[in-house]
């Protein structure tokens, strides 16, 4: 491949655009879909419901510590059909690129599609791209779309708790948020702080394997407190959290702290919030703390017939205090 | 976290709430720091103390006793060409009579959001071309701050850094607000940081002249108690400033601090939010150093437009609770805040609005 950097001519349709298909994009996915070059992929899908969603990553800086925008983009699109209880099939990956990004950094985050991509069981199976001019862009942006195959039965909604449930999360909370603003500003160095960013579609079946799950949510943007709260608005009950049992790592509390920031409010990208049936809360539990990506799983609370929409926390010393969804922004640009 | 995890016990706790409720009933403390504000309101200790001890917030948040004035200058200097307006992040949101900063960015102002005055003073060497101004907000714990990098801006020779200083002085509100006719409270919790640079000794006028016990108070839950019982066994002694927060605060202050800010600033009348124009309780820059003062461009301000009904002035001044105001949870939320209580994440109506407010969703 001729120069070392994107140029305008690699997203304008003609024999540039060509070689990096041929020469960087398609090695890299590794996906004989692609190769055909057709207008749209034609795909199989049992008969029966689909799940689909789209989303678009902004991140930055585009590498962090525990991931890089490729990865993001995978699990998160991935993550989103999880959420319902759906098998991911196929994701697509519209590429926005800006004029001069260094061809190697996009080899890499391509790699690391392909990567995560075999990791979730998921095909890249349609992409585009496109390059803008220099300053009209950061870098890199990704927009996906997937496609997952809703099996009967195990279709979940964030609109499923109901009195009784308990609440499990699957690990330690904020450390994405964290790790990508500790990179992005460089404000503790020698940190451990290290980004979630997971797939958990494997994860969710194990859980539906071993009990009931009556809803999901991953706690992206807006972090556990924006998953609770539109949990609760969504189902019409009311949630009631241990603030003691909720996992957090000790480095993530502390830089929290310096900041006056909330890690209730901090975004996770390999996390989930389950409100599970009492009586499969022991099994599911079990079942999570199984999987590489549930070693720190808790129970944090319960749904409860209150107040509808209403979270409230109980703290260490015996005292309650209300969750209120996030307002504006939180930290920008962390996915 | 080490001195941290010790201060939040939930043994010693509960054990400092039993010996404050025996204590009897009937006081009303006012926290000062707008950190002690959202501290009690996170732990919930409002309620676990009610109603032998009322808690009221005083006018310790420095983004929320800015005055419109103030907010509306910065506004104008973020406008004018060439200038980059940095800021500490709490004040983005802050409307003035005119919009916010980050309305102002919307119209194409350059406003960044820097996390020290350091920062800003790195974006000044890297944006030579841009006048930098650095938004001076905050109290004595961080004027020091943004003197040392005035004085660092000086050694560095650089010559587009600017600081627009609306600094303030917590003693003088305190004398202010002792000597308000009304003014009902039987003890002040005092902030730990602005203590731990100007030193316990600095208020030793509130027990002197108003009779009022003081304790210097950190900031986890069982230093607040701790605080509580500490004023509650003051009641019946006589009056002192005592200092809980003794693994920072110590009575003299920090004097290295205190040499730096006096180096580059001196005190001059200041515009509070709710206190209006006080004698010597800003800090303004002297005149060897002029040269960065901000404060001293002739910037136009349109005139302010009508009474927005917010009763921020009043909510800092103690006199009434966030939810006695008309606006607050209807016109005024964190989304859409009318008054700077209420977007400031040391904010009181902020505070009370995330952590205790019963909605109806």
């Amino acid at each position: 491949m001729s120069g070392k950097f994107i140029t305008m001519a690699h997203g304008g349709g003609g024999t540039r655009m060509q070689e990096l298909l041929r020469q960087t994009v398609f090695p890299l996915l590794d996906e004989a879909t692609l190769l055909d070059q057709e207008d749209a992929a034609a795909l199989s899908v049992d008969v029966g419901r689909v799940a689909l969603t789209t989303d678009s990553y902004v991140v930055k800086p585009p590498f962090f510590p525990g991931g890089d925008i490729g990865k993001l983009a995978v699990c998160g699109t991935v993550n989103d059909l999880a959420m319902r209880g759906a098998d991911p099939l196929y994701i697509t990956i519209g590429l926005i690129l800006e004029e001069g990004l260094p061809l190697d950094v996009l080899e890499r985050i391509l790699s690391s599609v392909s990567f995560w991509a075999k990791e979730a069981g998921v095909r890249v199976v349609a992409g585009d791209t496109k390059v803008v001019e220099r300053g009209m862009a950061d870098g890199i942006y990704i927009n996906t779309s997937g496609i997952g195959q809703l099996q009967p039965g195990r279709e979940v909604s964030i609109a499923g708790s109901t009195g009784g449930d308990v609440l499990i999360v699957n690990g330690f909370i904020g450390d994405h948020g964290m790790a990508v603003l500790n990179e992005r500003e460089g404000l503790f160095t020698n940190s451990d702080l290290i980004s979630d960013c997971a797939p958990l579609s494997g994860l969710v079946r194990a859980m539906q394997e071993a009990g009931e799950v009556h809803s999901l949510r991953d706690p992206t943007r807006g972090g556990l407190a924006a998953a609770l709260k539109e949990m609760a608005r969504a189902s019409s009950c009311a949630f009631e959290i241990e603030e003691g049992s909720i996992p957090i790592r000790e480095q993530v509390l502390a830089a929290c702290e310096m900041l006056g920031l909330d890690p209730l409010y901090i975004a996770n990208e390999g996390k989930l919030l389950a409100a599970v049936p009492e009586r499969d809360a022991g099994v599911v539990l079990e079942a999570i703390k199984a999987n590489p990506f549930g070693g720190g799983a808790k129970v944090i609370g319960r749904v409860t017939e209150g107040r509808k929409g209403e979270v409230s926390l109980i703290t260490p010393l015996g005292s309650r205090r209300l969750v209120r969804a996030p307002s504006g922004e939180q930290l920008p640009r962390i996915c | 976290m080490k001195y941290v995890d010790e201060f939040r016990l939930p043994g010693t706790a509960r054990s400092l709430v039993r010996k404050i409720r025996e204590l009897g009933t009937g006081a009303t403390f006012m926290e000062v720091c707008g950190t002690h504000t959202m501290a009690i309101s996170k732990a919930g200790l409002g309620p676990m103390l009610s109603p032998q001890v009322e808690l009221i917030s005083g006018p310790g948040c420095p983004v929320c006793v800015t005055s419109d004035m103030d907010i509306d200058t910065a506004v104008a200097v973020a406008h004018m060409p060439g200038v980059i307006l940095a800021t500490f992040g709490d004040m983005v949101k802050v409307p003035g009579s005119h919009g916010s900063l980050s309305d102002a960015s919307a119209e194409g102002a350059t406003v960044k959001v820097v996390y020290s005055p350091l920062e800003a003073l790195d974006l000044a060497r890297s944006e030579s071309d841009s006048e930098v101004v650095f938004l001076g907000i905050g109290f004595e714990t961080t004027a020091p701050v943004v003197a040392a990098t005035i004085l660092e801006a000086r050694k560095r020779e650089l010559r587009n850094f600017f600081v627009l200083s609306f600094h303030k002085l917590v003693p003088p509100a305190l004398r202010a607000l002792a000597a308000t006719e009304d003014f009902s409270v039987d003890g002040f919790i005092l902030p730990g940081h602005v203590s731990a640079v100007i030193g316990s000794r600095a208020y030793s006028f509130l027990p002197s002249e108003f009779g009022i016990p003081c304790v210097v108070a950190g900031f986890e839950a069982t230093d607040i108690l701790q605080s509580v019982f500490r004023l509650m066994q003051a009641l019946t002694a006589r009056p002192s400033v005592a200092i809980e927060y003794s693994r920072v605060v110590r009575p003299e202050g920090n004097q290295k601090a205190l040499s730096v800010m006096y180096e580059v600033f001196e005190p001059v009348d200041a515009e509070w939010r709710g206190l209006f124009r006080l004698p010597a309780s800003g800090l303004g820059l002297k005149e060897e150093y002029r040269e960065y003062d901000a404060g001293a461009w002739p910037v136009e301000i349109p005139p302010a437009t009508g009474d927005k009904g917010c009763r921020c002035g009043e909510v800092l001044c103690g006199k009434i609770k966030p939810s006695l105001c008309g606006l607050f949870g209807g016109a005024c939320t964190p989304d859409n805040p009318v008054g700077p209580c209420m977007v400031s994440t040391e904010g009181t109506c902020a505070s009370y609005f995330l952590y205790s407010y019963d909605e109806v969703d």
